[in-house]
């Protein structure tokens, strides 16, 4: 019988922790199938968040590094300075990044630090149980804005890939979703660009992907899917931001 | 030989390199920052790297990122600049990462003042950070020392797979002192074999300090504790001076202990016994060198730079069996040793031996 879909070599054989309909699980097969088919398995180093994902490190079958909330970048940053030859990336949320990371994402972009970094955004805090995060949606309902994101309060969401977009340092910038197969393709497409800057040496590439959490949003697998449709994808700027320019030379 | 005359920080700077450190992240602080500026112009001409993050934040966790794969590396920082580094240092401890960190004590709390300061010293030894760690702290007391202890640091934290803090203050790393550039030691060091350096030819590895099931949680403070019990009973470094007959003692480490040893000898001129222990490990604390004393000693004083903080680990060294008194000077002031001197003399009633 001719095997026509199995796990891809980047992940371990262990199941995912992740709740029913929580997309971690989609990001992650995609990226444990583009360090297979780049071949870069043995030479890649990923450092996970706190969070949902920081259990991701037993996910990958490279080797991994648990930050502290939010440093994940500045720990990459040490890896891939010690070994510039390998290649680095770390996997974030919102929280981690646009919250208490900030500093240190914009720093990396800043230094073209040649480190690929993903975003995982589900507009809350997940882990802790669904608090408002940057990326909360005006009148968003989470347990820490109970009566809705109130943007003359707290401010506006944070739209961090256009942010980073303006970096000089920052070589490729993409925010994707994957609420959909055609999205999901997409998603892959941008996490294997990151990694191939990584290796030309080109600068910092941050890849960007809308993401659902069932669980804390209050609804259903497939109505969280909608939700982002109808509320994520508007507000967030899509697409590719940035890509490196043509023969571009950092040497 | 080769001996020059240079400041402490730029001592401590030297035997990193000599030591074979090959990566430092730092942020500029006064009064630690020559350390930085020293290793900015020597370490890329010794195949090695300096970066300047974006806060001290920053730099601790690069070098958590940097010990993972197994290279030498080092920070440095004052007071404030230390306080953002317990996060990072706590993780560092959890996760068993060899890092070199420097404290150039400045004065606090808050943003403090330049001068000499030993007001850190619970930070330092007790973990500044969350959770039960420890870091190894030596305290040099000159400028040899620094260059000695850091030199040192280095083979400890790789020995016991810990952080190691060398303790200085503002006083030592801005004066000038001749150094001797010591080669490094030839010694047997376990293999790095929990390294993340990629998994070629070899099972993929993961470097973390989360335990989120409490059995498992406390199966991993037990087995820390094992290993600062083993650093507690192998590592206690002191020096003792004048202590064999000694009817009094004073303590102090680094800058203190210095002072310290030309109070003893004045009074040892007039036939007074009085002795010094001078930490070298203000963690572990040296207890063992007061074992000796338990008996024979009738009052100490000890020596600090802050409000009374190492009084607390004399007073359990000695199991409070003779009294033991604070000396200090804060905010930056040194005591001199006629003031020490004269606190030490009218504490004890010492008055010179009759002539016969």
């Amino acid at each position: 019988m001719q095997n026509v879909f199995s796990r891809p070599k980047g992940l371990t054989e262990l199941p995912f922790h992740y709740c029913p309909g929580c997309t971690h699980g989609i990001i992650h097969r995609l990226i444990g199938e583009v360090l297979a088919e780049l071949n870069i398995i043995e030479d890649t180093i990923g450092v996970a968040p706190v969070g949902c994902a920081g259990f991701s490190l037993d996910f990958f079958s490279c080797d991994f590094v648990g930050a502290a909330h939010g440093r994940a970048q500045a720990v990459a940053t040490g890896i891939k300075r010690a070994l510039p030859e390998k290649l680095v990336f770390t996997y974030q949320g919102d929280g981690d990044i646009c919250a208490i990371g900030t500093s240190h994402a914009i720093h990396v972009a800043a230094r073209a630090e040649k480190i690929t970094s993903i975003m995982v955004n589900n507009a809350v805090f997940g882990m802790t149980g669904g608090q408002m995060a940057p990326t909360t949606l005006d009148g968003q309902i989470t347990t820490t804005s109970p009566y809705g994101r109130d943007c003359n309060v707290v401010g506006s969401p944070i739209d961090l890939p256009k942010i980073i977009a303006t970096m000089q340092g920052a070589a490729y910038v993409a925010a994707v979703s994957v609420d959909s197969p055609k999205n999901i393709l997409a998603a892959k497409k941008a996490i294997k660009k990151g990694f191939q800057v990584q290796q030309a040496g080109l600068g910092f590439a941050f890849i960007s992907i809308l993401s659902t959490c069932p669980t804390n949003w209050g609804l259903s697998p497939v109505d969280s899917i909608k939700w982002l449709q109808q509320h994520m994808l508007p507000v967030y700027q899509m697409g590719e931001l940035k890509l490196p320019e043509e023969g571009r030379n950092h040497d | 030989m080769d001996k020059r005359l240079i400041k402490g920080n730029e001592a401590i700077a030297e035997a990193a390199i000599r030591a074979g450190c090959k990566l430092f992240f730092g942020y500029p602080i006064t009064p630690s920052t020559e350390i930085m500026e020293y290793l900015a112009k020597h370490m890329p001409k010794a195949g090695g790297i300096v970066l300047q993050g974006e806060d001290e934040v920053a730099s601790i966790n690069m070098c958590y990122g940097a010990a993972a794969t197994g290279a030498r590396v080092m920070t440095a920082s004052s007071s404030p600049g230390f306080s953002l580094k317990q996060e990072g240092l706590s993780y560092l401890a959890a996760a068993e990462l060899p890092v070199v960190v420097v404290n150039v004590n400045r004065t606090g709390p808050g943003l403090g003042g330049l001068g000499p300061a030993q007001s850190d010293y619970f930070q330092c030894t007790k973990g500044g950070g969350h959770g039960d760690y420890r870091l190894i702290v030596l305290a040099p007391s000159k400028g040899q020392e620094l260059y000695d202890y850091t030199m040192q640091a280095f083979d400890l934290a790789d020995q016991y797979r810990n952080p190691v803090l060398i303790l200085a203050d503002g006083f030592l790393g801005q004066m000038m002192e001749p150094i001797e550039f010591k080669e490094r030691p030839q010694l047997e060091l376990p293999d790095k074999d929990w390294k993340t350096d990629g998994c070629r030819g070899r099972s993929k590895r993961k470097i973390a300090s989360y335990a989120l099931t409490n059995e498992i949680g406390e199966a991993h403070c037990l087995y820390w504790q094992t290993k600062y019990m083993q650093i507690k009973e192998d590592e206690q470094r002191w020096e003792s001076f004048y202590t064999d007959d000694a009817e009094y003692l004073l303590v102090g480490y680094g800058t203190c202990g210095r002072i310290a040893k030309s109070v003893v000898l004045h009074a040892r001129q007039q036939g007074l016994k009085l002795g010094l222990i001078r930490p070298i490990t203000v963690w572990p604390f040296p207890e063992k060198a007061f074992a000796p004393c338990l008996n024979t000693v009738k009052g100490i004083v000890t020596i600090e730079l802050n409000a009374g903080q190492m009084i607390e680990d004399v007073q359990l060294a000695v199991q409070c069996k003779m009294p033991v008194h604070l000396y200090s000077r804060q905010g930056g002031m040194l005591p001199t040793e006629g003031e020490i001197w004269e606190y030490v003399s009218r504490v004890f009633q010492l008055t010179p031996p009759e002539e016969e």
